[in-house]
């Protein structure tokens, strides 16, 4: 059975219960996807399918390697390539075929896995939400670091010792997200609360409970 | 905005809402769930502001309660909301009435709006008390 497929994050939005409590949602373009090959454990060592993200807009240069990839699917190529894990039991899609977003039900958690907004070189404060010290009155520590560590053991910086430097831009997954809405003839998914990535980021949606 | 998120916004969004701009005078009717049981209250009192847009937009209902103001923010396009029903149509300068606040009695007043030619009819019916969708439906 398969878990999950590959989407596009549209946008944030709210909707109304019907007893008046608004509930942030995140709409998710979620597929139409096409399985372009599948992976097993005899020779791969795991269950899977490599799903393509079928868009409007088809990628515009292909190279060799790649063209035969899909053509050996049989499918039309995709800019996005994706793996996503079979469950045991149902009916396993063959390569070539369609996964929509009818897969997920009203109700159901999911996982989305994408990559987060990129933050450049962040400092102390930002990235791992130091206070920081007094703005004014005479100070003269604002957003510096303060101790890094003891002198003369360990006379050196722990490893992993929290410090400023590049932040977001990565791989990131927020887990179980009630599925508000799905749409499957506009191949839309509705989630509450928010998904990792900029509007238009590529994000992997999975079943929480297989 | 997205179009497709635009779509889904409107799909959401309530059609019987009727026309109406800061300085009216509406009589908003809230549903009320008390346990089992769901009855109406009725808000009357000035618009005193219309915020954000679209699926957002909330609006700001000001009245003097007992001597004190009191203020109640609605989402626009909530289900608690019954109906709306715009009693009288003011005649304001400012897109926020937010100097109510400060003044009491006489100076609080608002004047009210002449309706131009058609519209004159539209008058009439909001003395009646009814609701006066909008000052084009009401010329109809």
């Amino acid at each position: 059975m398969i878990t999950g497929l590959i989407g596009k994050k549209v946008g944030m939005t709210q909707i109304y219960e019907p007893d008046g409590t608004a509930v942030p949602v995140t709409v998710l373009k979620a597929g139409p996807c096409v399985v372009v090959q599948r992976k097993t454990a005899a020779k791969d060592g795991y269950e899977a399918v490599q799903l393509g993200l079928v868009e409007e807009r088809p990628p515009k240069r292909v190279n060799k390697p790649m063209r035969g990839h899909f053509a050996r699917a049989g499918v039309p190529p995709t800019r996005i390539l994706r793996e996503v894990r079979l469950a045991p039991g149902g009916e396993d899609p063959q390569v070539g075929e369609t996964v929509l977003v009818s897969l997920f039900r009203e109700g159901e958690l999911v996982h989305v896995t994408g990559t987060t907004k990129g933050k450049g070189f962040a400092g102390f404060v930002k990235r791992h939400r130091f206070a920081g010290g007094p703005a004014s009155h005479g100070s003269m520590f604002h957003r510096a670091p303060g101790s890094i560590g003891a002198s003369s053991y360990p006379s050196r910086v722990w490893p992993g010792s929290r410090m400023a430097g590049h932040m977001g831009m990565r791989r990131h997954t927020v887990r179980n997200l009630r599925v508000m809405r799905v749409d499957p003839e506009r191949h839309l998914l509705v989630v509450k609360g928010s998904v990792p990535g900029p509007n238009g980021g590529y994000v992997i949606i999975r079943k929480a409970q297989v | 905005m997205n179009p497709i998120l635009m779509d889904f916004e409107k799909a959401q969004r309530r059609t019987d809402i009727p026309d109406f701009a800061p300085g009216d005078t509406v009589r908003v009717h809230v549903r009320i769930k008390e346990g089992d049981k769901e009855r109406i209250q009725v808000f009357e009192g000035v618009v005193i502001a219309r915020k954000h847009g679209g699926l957002r937009e909330t609006f700001t209902v000001r009245k003097i309660s007992f001597g004190i103001g009191v203020e109640r923010i609605f989402p626009l396009h909530s289900p608690i909301i019954e109906r709306i029903e715009v009693v009288r149509r003011g005649d304001v300068r400012r897109a926020k009435l937010y100097y109510l606040r400060k003044l009491k009695g006489k100076a609080a007043r608002i004047r009210e709006k002449e309706v131009v030619s058609a519209g004159a009819r539209g008058i009439e019916s909001v003395e009646e008390g009814e609701t006066l969708a909008s000052p084009s439906e009401a010329a109809e």
